[in-house]
């Protein structure tokens, strides 16, 4: 097997897979039942420890089989992921075609640590439409590492919101390789609060001109977890806007990473890239690294960067105590304030209401 | 990009380096190549105690078992360690004033406008000038003296007072440092010492050019300056170098420590050789810059103007250990033609309520790639730590390349860190604006480039300002667009 990232490598120099590659891994067991499944009229995946069960799922139109496919990279995660891959979603939506949303839900659940490797394919004709809601759960201890391999045709749309939410002895690596034609869009949301490692990768080509990417992200991390985005953005033709906010709250002992990366080729003028990173330091344990990088081989171009590490703004807090609300809740009015931004670029109403459910429960137990 | 632009980017890049020249002086130069004998050569040479022989040596110890580091964005033909003169001096007897000097020597200072006698007392410029290796004329010594303060080559500092070199030389770079630092330390060959005894603010801004003369020689400048308590100086620096086919390497290390209240301003103006219109030649700059702020509120500040050298690898850093410390980096890096350049900064947070501010300029033109590469980190001790970081990158023309890199890295929920990037070429309204106001496109473009470094030429000591406005023009003039 291809051996785990070091942090040797630069790429992964924030985040440390030791925890890993000292833990033995079998074959994921078998889960009959799946509780707490969402209650939404829409076409469903249900995997459970990696096996999509037929019983729990329903039919989608657009769905094709499981199929194997070669790996052409080189990255580590991709080669692991390809060596061992059982399973996962294939979705391939016809031209002209708007397929409304689909749920893809991973639960995972077992008495000694296991792994699976769902490998998972989208593909969008031109000017197709479509929006997958993923949400991630289990209990125990547990190794997922999802790919996903996703196409976007000329004029296409593609939402993929998702919702970490695994154990929190869990560990999830996604990687996710989105290819985004001429004037097609891929509107990515990451809710990073469980698992106690996790990280989640997006290569985002845009290939034609006015091609879109927004990759955001949230993490609310607690304990001793550590929550990690990285994301490069390819601009490879002219006219192309990126856009990226990615907001992280840290408590306990956590660790949160962000790298961000915009390349921007010679051929991509009058590209627009923006990306903001921003990060609440809750305890004094918090860790919080940030790399945001920007290699431009055009001239025309607007790119811009911005980063911010800190406390609760001590005269915001003041503001509001002066106004007579307590401490603890001028401090939770303002925290919910700085999320309530990353949950904006979220424009399906839906999803929105499952993170901002989630985000509820997470405050419930701080 | 307009036909005129082109043209003027045309006329521009094939300027010619106007500090090319060099001086036909007779070099006295020790066998080619790198091994312990050459590095008890050097140090024989210089009188050495035998301390400094054996730290030497471990440090060329160090350097056989690293490697060259790769993961800066520059490229180059591998370099041929065992090809180059480690050490080279003016064949004479270093002099005594400067009626000793060699007349050659002060006329090459005087084409590239060195205020080396009267026009050094009016400037109020105290010039420690290294002619290749060796430091060859020092004035004002004696106000200097009076002050307290010790002005001189390390050499001499070495031996006049081997107490404060045995001190602090490795102190801020140990001498296994990195790659170059390692092979600085082993061959070293001269360089300033500047000590600033306690409370004493230094009378005068003191100024070393550095100079790269002869063929194939290696420059191992070694700088170290320390402010004691209270203390207060700031140091300028400025290189031109003659025009070489050959690329020419140069890791100098320079280290500066406060003290309590102490005070150190660092400035430079880089101009060497670029190399050609091809990209042949032109000098190969890694130099390891490293400044600790040991006691309470001390203060370090770094200003560069980088114009030249064909490829810059430099990151002035600052290490905030005393408690309310301030780091300071201010940097311009112009890249044209074929050059590149990987600078930027690191600021170390470790005592409470430190504060750091970076703010970088980067313009790249021709075919050049310009990097910035800044860590910003924040350890736990570090509660109430500041930094404000601003990196922005200008791109002219649609050949070259400008990126930036920068680590941030908060471990104290206390401290406070922002960054901002922003990448753009010049605005055809800002260039509408000024063009419609009668100015050439060259000129409306040297406005606005330098109002774009303006935050941080503003920065640069008074003797330097003129200097750099002037480089920054020469440089540009020829890019704009």
């Amino acid at each position: 097997m291809t051996a785990l990232p070091t942090r040797k490598l630069e790429a992964w120099r924030f985040t440390d897979l030791r925890q890993i590659s000292s833990t033995e891994f079998g074959a994921p067991p078998a889960m009959a039942a799946a509780p707490d499944l969402p209650d939404l009229p829409f076409p469903r995946f249900v995997f459970l420890n990696g096996t999509l069960n037929a019983a729990l799922s329903t039919a989608f139109a657009y769905a094709k089989p499981f199929a194997p496919v070669r790996e052409q990279g080189a990255q580590p995660m991709a080669l692991i992921n390809a060596a061992n891959a059982k399973d996962g979603i294939n979705i391939e939506v016809p031209d002209g075609v708007d397929a409304g949303e689909v749920l893809l839900i991973s639960q995972a659940s077992g008495a000694t640590p296991f792994a699976f490797h769902p490998r998972h394919r989208v593909t969008l004709g031109q000017g197709a439409k479509l929006t997958i809601i993923e949400i991630d759960k289990g209990e125990g201890v547990y190794w997922q590492n999802a790919l996903f391999d996703i196409d976007v045709a000329q004029g296409a749309t593609l939402q993929h919101f998702r919702l970490q939410q695994e154990s929190v002895e869990a560990f999830n690596i996604t990687s996710i390789r989105a290819r985004i034609a001429q004037a097609a869009a891929y509107e990515h949301f990451t809710l990073t609060l469980g698992a106690k490692l996790s990280r989640t990768e997006i290569e985002a080509d845009l290939v034609g001109e006015t091609a879109l990417a927004h990759l955001n992200a949230a993490q609310l991390l607690g304990g001793a977890q550590h929550g990690d985005f990285t994301t490069i953005i390819r601009h490879k033709a002219p006219n192309c806007p990126s856009r990226q906010t990615v907001k992280s709250v840290l408590a306990g002992k956590a660790r949160g990473v962000f790298q961000g990366k915009i390349e921007v080729d010679q051929i991509a003028q009058k590209t627009d890239g923006y990306q903001m990173s921003q990060a609440l330091l809750l305890s004094p344990d918090a860790e919080m690294d940030i790399k945001p990088e920007l290699q431009i081989f055009a001239d025309d171009v607007k790119c811009s960067h911005g980063a911010t590490i800190g406390a609760l703004d001590e005269e915001q807090v003041f503001y509001l105590r002066s106004r007579g609300i307590p401490e603890a809740d001028a401090r939770q009015i303002l925290i919910r304030a700085f999320l309530e931004e990353a949950l904006e670029p979220v424009t399906h109403d839906a999803s929105k209401a499952i993170f901002e459910d989630a985000l509820e429960s997470w405050w419930g137990k701080q | 990009m307009s036909s005129t632009t082109d043209a003027v980017i045309q006329d521009l890049a094939a300027q010619k380096y106007k500090y090319g020249f060099t001086t036909e002086i007779e070099m006295e130069e020790f066998p080619k190549g790198l091994s312990p004998d050459i590095v008890r050569m050097i140090s024989a040479k210089k009188g050495e105690p035998a301390w400094l022989l054996e730290w030497r040596l471990k440090a060329y110890e160090a350097w056989l078992k690293m490697e060259e580091p790769t993961w800066a964005r520059i490229h180059h033909a591998p370099i041929a360690y065992q090809d180059l003169y480690y050490y080279a001096a003016p064949a004479k007897a270093a002099p005594k004033s400067l009626d000793e000097v060699d007349p050659e020597l002060l006329r090459t200072y005087e084409k590239l406008g060195i205020p080396l006698n009267e026009r050094a007392a009016l400037a109020g410029v105290a010039v420690d000038a290294v002619f290749d290796s060796v430091s060859v004329a020092t004035t004002f010594r004696d106000t200097l003296a009076k002050a307290g303060v010790i002005f001189c080559p390390i050499s001499e500092a070495v031996r006049e007072h081997p107490e404060l070199v045995r001190k602090y030389l490795g102190s801020v770079v140990p001498a296994g440092d990195n790659y170059f630092a390692a092979l600085n330390s082993a061959v070293f060959s001269d360089g300033s010492f500047v000590f600033i005894p306690k409370g004493v603010k230094c009378p005068m801004e003191l100024s070393t050019y550095f100079r790269i003369n002869a063929r194939n020689t290696g420059q191992f400048e070694r700088t170290l300056i320390i402010a004691e308590d209270g203390a207060s100086v700031s140091y300028l620096e400025g290189c031109t170098a003659p025009m070489r086919d050959e690329n020419q390497l140069h890791a100098a290390v320079v280290e500066l420590v406060a003290m309590d209240d102490a005070k150190i301003k660092y400035s430079t103006v880089q101009n060497w050789y670029p190399g050609d219109a091809d990209g042949k030649g032109g000098i190969y700059n890694f130099v390891t810059k490293r400044g600790a702020c040991r006691g309470r509120n001390s203060k370090i500040s770094w200003t560069q103007v980088e114009t030249g050298s064909a490829i810059t690898w430099k990151y002035p850093s600052c290490i905030l250990q005393g408690e309310g410390s301030v780091g300071e980096f201010y940097s311009v890096a112009v890249t044209n033609g074929h050059q590149q350049a990987d600078t930027g900064t690191k600021m170390i947070h470790i005592g409470k309520n430190t504060s750091s501010t970076i703010i970088s300029k980067g313009i790249s033109a021709g075919k050049s790639n310009n990097t910035y590469r800044g860590q910003v980190k924040i350890l736990p001790g570090a509660s109430g730590a500041r930094n404000f970081t601003q990196c922005d990158s200008l791109l002219i023309g649609d050949q070259c390349g400008a990126h930036t890199v920068p680590y941030i890295e908060n471990r104290n929920a206390s401290a406070k860190v922002e960054h901002e990037a922003t990448t753009s070429k010049i605005a055809e309204d800002q260039l509408f604006y000024c063009r419609s106001r009668g100015l050439s496109e060259e000129d409306a473009v040297g406005l606005i480039v330098n109002g774009f470094c303006k935050d941080v030429l503003k920065e640069l000591p008074m003797e330097f300002a003129v200097e750099a406005q002037k480089l920054l023009a020469v440089s540009l003039e020829g890019s704009v667009g």
